[in-house]
């Protein structure tokens, strides 16, 4: 079992290396072929690896693979952890990864960067691997960044657009921004307990001041902010839709944003123990999620609206997070991969139909022309919506029942956010499956439905969308809630539900009526009345302009930080590069060439001068020696 | 004490004679003088190697200055070449105007 | 004759003399003068070389320095040409600077070599030490090699002299152009 651990993030690594290094030699099946197959032999490990730690007394497996760092008190071994919490993650990295690299060989078949893409993917996977493998936070923040490096590259995968490069950097940027926090949170953790091993930590966490463990603990969200685009740092996630669809589907939805999940639940304890770092995740997870789902009402792309969902959806996990409901979050991290996953594809593929349209009030009445596309997103939607027995409804029910039992408050406003979810992903159902085409001709004559290996991805992934609720079923409905009973383990202090039946039931009852009452209400408006959304911007009113411009936070952003950055910028630029520095840089070149000239004129070539020198040195030696 | 003389008096003479010559090499420009300059420091400090090789009874001081003409006698033979050569050249011995080397 | 022997006065006149001369080749305009002052000055260190019992020294010295060297010296300058009216003078200022630089100097040295005489003194016993033939035995035992050096020495300054001195024919005619 240690050898497959140890292999298991070897394979994409090799994939990357093949790709990276042969790929132009390769043709595009070989390279696709080695690249999805290095993902699949991960995969085969991963489930490997979680039916033997079933059989495992510990639920915990320790790999020691190197002594990485040894100096003086600090000693960071390179370790591996295969624990419940690891090994959801690893099956959701590497059976999404496996299924998204499959879809990727069809929907990448006439890019030039072919073998460069998938090179890009596998590293990400390697990276994502080692994100949650590691058994140390030091190895977490090399995967952390290694998979912040590859959704850059990704993002920016279309090098010759401006734009994209920009997004790019944007998200890297803002990635910064939280890595810094993340890694203040480490050294401060290594300070405090002396070690940064998982195993050494978290039972100890307890040993030190609350204060300290709430630094620690908001420290730690700062990074996962940055990673999981929560409010402020969330406005990188929608530009990053620049890049190609499988990487959204992958990297910005399904696994890369949720290592803030992954992190936050892997330091549970923290988080239990200092109540203001928990109400601030919860309260900035529910801030983000209607936040990013007001936005997601009025979008035209069918990408940005997917991006706002997941934010949204993020926010949600935060807000399960934060109200001690670690196993729920982790729940809802595996179904929406499921659910987000497909539907980005399935957004691939409709683009991919419509010759890469992206804009959904040029589309509609696609249901009959793209079949396979059509039933497995209306799947997915469903999913999103919280209609049982589809999965995210149980996901996001069991957040949303310890969020009621936490504060009531907590619980209108994820209902809330859940209604808006369900509005406008039918929105986008609507406008883009049904009624009348409103593309140009030619693109109506371009529509046909994807390949198979793209359309199986999808199936797959429906599938799983349909059926992923099984994990976590609730005990009411007579299931004993698998996921969390797994997790156990890895969540150091419990919060033991006390809802009763009755008050779960209703809860269920009345998410089910509302997102019911919110997809009606989406059919009369989109249907019914067929409402199309303004093509031009004059048309919209004020509230709608708000909400189209996403509250103009970007602009916001630029005002109160950029512009003040650039001004700062150009003073360094003029007063501190080109006058200070400049001056002190030239001045010592003056000074060294004047200095260099006075000196000069010592040496004349008059030999007087130098005899009179000589003398004096002479002198000077004589009564040094004898006289002093 | 050599032959009643302390040699404390063949040290000032010596001292003397080598300041006098330092001076001469300060003070004047023709190349030649300066030559001579040097001569004479030469032989200040001769003056006090055989004065205390007479002191110490010791001979080998006599034969420091009997190398020490010889080294005169070639340094003289080539540098007065090397002068003429230069005044063939510049029709001057200025060792201010040769302080450049060149012409 | 005043408290003093007749060698202390004869070192007396001879060290007066040798310094006055000295000043004289220093400060003569005419470079010819200072030639001849020089030939003075190193008779009276001949002399001095005989008060102090080193009589093969003085005969070379007399011959090397002022028979030969200073001939030679003489000879250059009068194939120059050189005269008082072709010497090249120092500003005032810088000859101050020499003598002040001197005199300083001299200072320092009188002071430093003050308590000289006190120091221990360990004769070797050879009264002789001057005379020819204990002179001949030393440099041609103990200083055979470097009196063989020396001879190498004096032959290529030798062929130097003459190197340099040669009349270059075409270095001439691009001298005239």
């Amino acid at each position: 079992m240690n050898n497959l651990i140890i292999l298991l993030p070897v394979f994409p690594l090799l994939g990357f290396l093949v790709n990276a290094f042969f790929g132009k030699k390769l043709n595009k099946q070989i390279s696709g072929l080695v690249a999805s197959l290095s993902v699949f032999c991960s995969f085969a490990a991963a489930v490997a690896v979680f039916i033997q730690l079933q059989n495992t007394e510990a639920h915990a497996v320790t790999v020691n693979v190197f002594s990485w760092i040894n100096s003086g008190s600090l000693s960071i071994p390179f370790e591996y952890l295969v624990d419940p919490l690891s090994s959801v993650f690893l099956l959701i990295i590497t059976g999404v990864g496996f299924l998204i690299h499959v879809y990727s060989i069809g929907y990448m078949a006439h890019d030039e960067g072919f073998a460069r893409f998938f090179a890009y993917l596998n590293l990400f996977v390697f990276f994502m691997l080692l994100l949650v493998m590691g058994n140390n936070y030091l190895v977490m923040f090399v995967g952390w960044e290694g998979v912040g490096l590859c959704s850059y590259l990704l993002i920016g995968f279309w090098f010759k657009n401006t734009d994209y490069n920009n997004a790019a950097r944007k998200a890297f940027v803002m990635n910064r921004i939280g890595d810094l926090g993340f890694l203040l949170g480490v050294i401060l953790i290594f300070l405090t307990y002396g070690s940064i091993s998982f195993q050494d930590v978290f039972p100890n966490a307890g040993t030190v001041s609350t204060g300290t463990v709430t630094s620690i603990a908001l420290l730690l969200f700062i990074g996962a902010m940055g990673k999981s685009a929560q409010i402020p740092l969330y406005t990188w996630l929608p530009d990053a839709m620049a890049g190609p669809t499988p990487v959204s589907a992958l990297i910005h939805a399904a696994t890369m944003v949720t290592a803030g999940i992954y992190m936050v639940a892997r330091s549970n304890v923290f988080y239990s123990i200092s109540h203001v770092a928990s109400e601030t995740v919860a309260i900035i997870g529910l801030a983000t999620a209607l936040f990013a789902a007001t936005i997601g009402l009025l979008q035209n792309d069918i990408k940005k609206i997917l991006a706002y969902s997941t934010v949204s959806q993020l926010g949600l996990m935060f807000l399960g997070l934060g109200v001690g409901a670690y196993s729920s979050s982790v729940f809802h991290v595996t179904t929406h991969a499921f659910f987000k996953a497909l539907l980005f594809l399935g957004a691939g593929s409709v683009i991919h139909a419509m010759g890469g349209e992206q804009d959904i009030r040029k589309m509609g009445g696609l249901k009959g022309k793209i079949r396979i596309t059509f039933l497995t997103m209306f799947t997915g939607t469903i999913a999103i919506s919280g209609i049982p027995p589809f999965s995210g409804f149980f996901s996001k029910d069991e957040i949303l029942a310890h969020s009621y039992e936490h504060n009531k408050v907590y619980w209108v406003l994820g209902m809330i956010a859940s209604m808006l979810t369900a509005f406008y992903m039918f929105r986008m159902l609507f406008l883009t499956f049904y009624g009348r085409f409103r593309g140009s001709a030619a693109q109506e004559h371009h529509l046909h439905e994807s390949p198979p290996s793209m359309t199986i991805p999808l199936i797959v992934l429906a599938a799983l969308s349909v059926l992923g609720g099984v994990l976590g079923m609730p005990e009411i409905w007579g299931m004993n809630n698998w996921m969390h009973h797994f997790l156990e383990p890895v969540i150091l202090r419990q919060v033991p539900s006390t809802l009763s039946h009755e008050t779960e039931w209703t809860l269920m009852a009345l998410a089910v009526t509302a997102a019911l009452a919110v997809i009606y209400l989406t059919y009369m408006i989109y249907r019914r009345y067929g409402i199309t959304p303004a093509l031009r911007e004059e048309e919209l009113k004020p509230w709608q302009k708000l909400l189209y411009h996403k509250y103009y936070v970007d602009e916001l952003y630029e005002a109160l930080v950029r512009k003040p950055l650039d001004a700062l910028a150009v003073v360094f630029h003029k007063f501190i590069d080109l006058q200070v520095i400049d001056t002190i840089v030239n001045g010592v070149g003056g000074f060294v060439k004047s200095t260099g000239s006075a000196i000069r004129l010592i040496q004349n070539g008059h030999i007087s001068l130098y005899v009179v020198s000589m003398a004096l040195g002479l002198i000077g030696i004589v009564l040094l020696t004898f006289l002093v | 004490m050599i032959n009643g003389i302390s040699i404390n008096m063949y040290l000032m003479l010596s001292t003397v004679l080598f300041i006098i010559g330092a001076v001469g090499v300060m003070a004047r420009r023709n190349t030649i003088i300066l030559f001579m300059c040097i001569e004479l420091m030469l032989n200040a400090v001769n003056l006090l190697l055989v004065a205390f090789s007479t002191l110490h009874a010791d001979t080998s001081g006599q034969v420091f200055v009997f190398f020490i003409m010889a080294v005169a006698a070639s340094e003289v033979a080539v540098g007065l070449a090397i002068l003429s050569m230069v005044y063939r050249n510049t029709k001057s011995i200025d060792s201010e105007l040769l302080s450049k080397l060149k012409h | 004759m005043l408290g003093y022997t007749v060698t202390q006065w004869i070192f007396g006149i001879l060290a007066f003399l040798a310094i006055l001369f000295a000043l004289m080749v220093v400060f003569t305009r005419n470079p010819i003068h200072s030639v001849l002052y020089l030939v003075l000055t190193f008779f009276c260190i001949a002399g001095h070389y005989l008060l102090l019992n080193a009589q093969f020294l003085a005969v070379v010295h007399i011959a090397v320095y002022a028979g030969a060297i200073m001939v030679l010296f003489l000879f250059v300058i009068m194939l120059l040409n050189l005269n008082e009216d072709t010497e090249p003078q120092k500003t005032g200022l810088s000859k101050a600077i020499a003598v002040i630089v001197g005199g300083l100097f001299l200072l320092v040295m009188v002071g430093a070599l003050k308590g000289a005489d006190q120091l221990a003194i360990n004769a070797k016993g050879h009264p002789d030490t001057g005379l020819m033939h204990r002179l001949g035995q030393v440099l041609f035992h103990e200083y055979l090699f470097p009196f063989e050096i020396v001879s190498v020495l004096l032959l290529s300054a030798l062929v130097g002299a003459i190197m340099i001195g040669k009349k270059d024919t075409e270095e001439q005619t691009d001298t005239v152009k």
